[in-house]
């Protein structure tokens, strides 16, 4: 059985006429890297925040279908027994900081510390962590007095510290540096690799088309496509209904109705279009 | 309006000595976009330009004001500031409200003001949401917002914090429209972005920073061009630029035009 599955979920916040989510059927495997794109408004956000538990426990509202996370139904659980399965990077980084922490280590260290993980075993977790997302430099720094891109390696070090069995990712790298960034992708898809299972909301076309397994696009709160990521990435149906694509491949589509670009397939990478065009 | 800075130097409280002697002019009408590495000193250096932060040493004139003896609001009326997070920018209870305060503020007439709100709602296409609370608008939105309350002010320089952010293709197209009318209508902008398709499509000079200091400055095809300096603070050139690039060209490209201008040759 799929470890993450969505059956027909609907999904109205509070006070809200139109639905966030439509008839989400979403299955996802352990260990698959799965990367949501979509315009602004297309639901990427809330669907985050259903797979983390957040909707319904937190934001109330109406929530139709099932949500199963390794085996359990999110309505039967509650959120302390939620996080001890996932977790979840925010979009904003700045929501996320608990502001209760002084240092970036006490930062990391406070969802371990939450969910009962024994002193001797926190340090060592939150060095480790720290290593991996590159920020040891920044342990006795205070998480407000960081930049933007900092922080948000520190947002999502914190979630990696919880070891989730599925680590939800909304923006991650919104606001770092292009080759942190990539850095970044690749660290996620090593955790991936481990048997992490990983969804992560992205626009950054190029580096979901090397690192992810399978790209969901979302469009006003429904499913539009969902396939390999050069399938769901050059497909003209994204372009029709406004989403960003690679460089590479509006180039190589514009190239092609002139001749410039003769394979069937538009690329997506650096190496697809390397291949594509040169003589 | 020009903006020079002289030997710029700021340590943060806690010890951190973020711009290490930074000397800069950017002319009037320029459009200027700053890339680097998280950390490198980005936002320390433009948030001197609208005194919100003051040098430890050197000097920064906007104009012909030292920022050093001129007070924060009064440079307001010539430096706009759009921040990397719109939450720390937005405060009135609907869009109408928030994108007036910075006109009314200003001493505007009110045909003035109410003319620069209509032409600011209509750039950013938030004509339809006025009544809206800011914080009812989804992120993307919000972030118009913040724009929109700025660019009503009408400063002869603006400046935007990673205005790219988290924003899809409609939306970033948008800003990039934003910023080509600011550029026609002769603003100085100065952008921080990470962005780097969206810089080389907007800008004409781009400045990198590393460790609080300049790394490269000039024309963008010449700084996309140095791929080995730009890694040292964490810059990857253009899509394009590297395609070009692996293909051969002798030409540095930055854009879909020049790119298959080459290819036809």
């Amino acid at each position: 059985m799929a470890f993450i599955n969505l059956n027909n979920v609907t999904y109205k916040y509070p006070l809200t006429k139109t639905p966030a989510l439509q008839n989400i059927n979403l299955q996802v495997n352990e260990g698959e890297f799965v990367a949501i794109v979509g315009p602004n408004g297309a639901g990427k956000s809330t669907l985050c925040y259903t797979l983390a538990g957040f909707v319904p426990h937190f934001f109330k509202g109406e929530i139709s279908g099932t949500v199963e996370v390794a085996g359990i139904d999110s309505s039967k659980s509650t959120l302390d027994k939620w996080v001890l399965n996932v977790g979840l990077a925010f979009q904003n980084p700045f929501n996320q900081i608990s502001g209760a922490k002084y240092t970036v280590f006490e930062e990391i260290a406070f969802g371990l510390e939450n969910t009962g993980v024994p002193r001797d075993e926190m340090k060592p977790r939150v060095e480790e962590a720290m290593k991996l997302t590159d920020i040891s430099n920044l342990a006795d720094r205070s998480p407000y007095s960081l930049s933007g891109g900092q922080q948000q390696r520190v947002a999502l070090t914190s979630i990696l510290v919880m070891r989730p069995k599925l680590l939800v990712l909304d923006e991650p790298t919104s606001q770092m540096d292009p080759i942190g960034t990539r850095e970044v992708f690749g660290v996620i898809r090593k955790m991936a690799e481990g048997g992490m299972t990983v969804v992560m909301v992205e626009h950054k076309m190029e580096w979901i088309a090397n690192f992810a397994d399978r790209v969901v696009a979302l469009k006003d709160g429904q499913v539009l496509m969902e396939g390999k990521p050069n399938e769901v990435l050059t497909s003209e149906l994204l372009v029709e209904n406004g989403f960003g694509v690679s460089r590479y491949t509006s180039t190589a589509r514009e190239a092609k109705k002139q001749g410039l670009w003769k394979k069937e397939k538009l690329p997506v990478t650096l190496d697809e279009a390397v291949e594509g065009f040169k003589k | 309006m020009k903006i020079e800075i002289n030997d710029l130097r700021f340590i943060y409280p806690t010890g951190l000595e973020a711009l290490q002697g930074i000397s800069l002019i950017i002319e009037s009408g320029e459009q200027v976009a700053i890339v680097g590495q998280n950390g490198a000193g980005k936002t320390t250096l433009v948030r001197h330009f609208n005194g919100l932060l003051q040098p430890t040493a050197g000097s920064i004139l906007i104009g012909d004001w030292d920022t050093k003896i001129t007070s924060v609001a009064k440079l307001a009326s010539r430096v706009g500031y759009v921040f990397q997070n719109p939450d720390e920018q937005l405060f009135s209870k609907d869009v109408g409200t928030e994108v007036k305060f910075g006109p009314r503020n200003l001493g505007y007439s009110k045909d003035k003001t109410d003319e620069l709100v209509k032409r600011a709602l209509t750039l950013t296409e938030l004509s339809d949401k006025t009544e809206t609370n800011p914080y009812d608008l989804s992120p993307t939105w919000r972030k118009m917002v913040a724009l929109a309350s700025v660019i009503s002010m009408d400063t002869p320089i603006v400046i935007f914090d990673e205005p790219t952010t988290g924003q899809d293709a409609l939306s970033i197209a948008r800003i990039a429209h934003v910023i080509a009318e600011l550029r026609r209508e002769g603003k100085t902008v100065v952008t921080i972005t990470h962005d780097i398709d969206f810089c080389a499509e907007n800008f004409e000079r781009v400045i990198a920073l590393s460790e609080g200091r300049i790394l490269l400055d000039g024309v963008a095809a010449n700084i996309f061009g140095q791929e080995e300096v730009l890694a040292q603070t964490f810059v990857d050139p253009p899509q394009l630029t590297r395609l070009g690039k692996k293909l051969g060209f002798k030409e540095t490209v930055r854009n879909q035009e020049e790119f298959l201008n080459i290819l036809r040759k």
